[in-house]
């Protein structure tokens, strides 16, 4: 990074961070509405938007010269979504609970 | 060391007291810094990861209490402290832009400020915690969550039982995560002290970038909880 242009990453900080703000207004405003079963889904829908953005561009993910920083966060989120994933879908379809 | 000398270097190696001698240059040094403190945050996302599946389970096995408890929390609060938090994220990466151009003064501001933000956000979140104390919405014997609207559900009241195990995954999940800005803090202390002492220029810089990889991923911890327990049926 530190051998690119001296502007261009600020723009890039500023703008994720106002995105960032915007995201937690936005999520603010939505639990108010009445959105029948969709207040969970578009809460988290907003929560991974924003996580994304801190990611990529706060901690560089998106800049990554190595690509097995990439790797590492995909299988970190692979292996969270089979934890979350199986557990849900047995819970979820029980007849009995 | 005290002269040009050194048997078994070359001259031009002499001159990068930075780069350690098993790596082939500066950047495959950053980049296996890097990849080494995104191993760790993988093993955190695991760690935060269980207590994510817990709370899915009972959330879903007991939605209208979950509700009725997760209205009682202070919603200002959290989404201020969720601002801090974004607030505190900015003034890091500032410090890692910094440091890479070496802008001593940016530097030492951003990561004050990035301490200054995080004592703000635990501060928030005492208050937060005072207020369920004197609720005695704290798990434990003087427990009492009676009387509770269910939210959408009018004359229905939220179980005692279901509400406490709430409480008892919020002040888990909070406090960890509450305890994880504590250590962020001391390492930001840490950063701070050796900035002072100029020991960051734009050729060594990898504290400072590793340690705002651990801010960062507090931040999206806390991006996280901030809907699923302050925000799970604020409508009216």
């Amino acid at each position: 990074m530190a051998e690119h242009s001296s502007s261009s990453p600020l723009k890039t900080y500023f703008a994720v961070f106002f995105a960032l703000l915007v995201g937690t207004g936005l999520t603010v405003f939505a639990a108010t509405l009445d959105l029948g079963p969709f207040n969970a889904p578009v809460a988290l829908t907003i929560a991974t938007i924003k996580a994304t953005l801190v990611a990529l561009f706060f901690m560089h993910v998106w800049h990554a010269s190595e690509k097995l920083t990439k790797l590492v966060v995909i299988a970190a989120l692979f292996f969270l979504f089979l934890l979350l994933g199986l557990t849900m879908s047995d819970y979820a379809t029980r007849p009995w609970s | 060391m005290s002269d040009s000398t050194v048997v078994g270097l070359h001259p031009q190696e002499q001159h990068r007291p930075e780069l350690l001698h098993h790596f082939a240059d500066e950047q495959q040094q950053r980049d296996a810094s890097s990849l080494g403190m995104w191993v760790f945050l993988a093993t955190e996302v695991m760690f935060f990861g269980g207590l994510f599946c817990a709370y899915l389970i009972y959330r879903h096995w007991y939605f209208g209490d979950f509700a009725a408890a997760s209205k009682s929390i202070n919603m200002a609060l959290g989404a201020t402290n969720t601002a801090v938090l974004i607030c505190s994220s900015l003034t890091v990466v500032l410090a890692v832009w910094a440091a890479q151009t070496a802008r001593r003064t940016l530097l030492i501001v951003s990561l004050a400020a990035t301490m200054l933000l995080g004592l703000t956000f635990l501060g928030i979140k005492g208050i937060e915690y005072k207020d369920k104390f004197d609720e005695r919405h704290v798990p434990g014997a003087f427990f009492s969550f009676e009387k509770e609207p269910i939210p959408g559900h009018p004359g229905q009241y939220a179980n005692p039982g279901h509400a406490q195990i709430f409480f008892a995954l919020y002040f888990v999940m909070t406090g960890l995560h509450a305890l994880h800005m504590i250590i962020g803090l001391g390492i930001f202390l840490w950063l701070l002290l050796a900035a002072w002492k100029g020991r960051f220029t734009p050729e060594y810089n990898t504290p400072i970038e590793i340690g705002g990889l651990y801010w960062h991923f507090v931040d999206i911890v806390w991006i996280y909880l901030f809907p699923l327990l302050y925000l799970i049926d604020r409508h009216p």
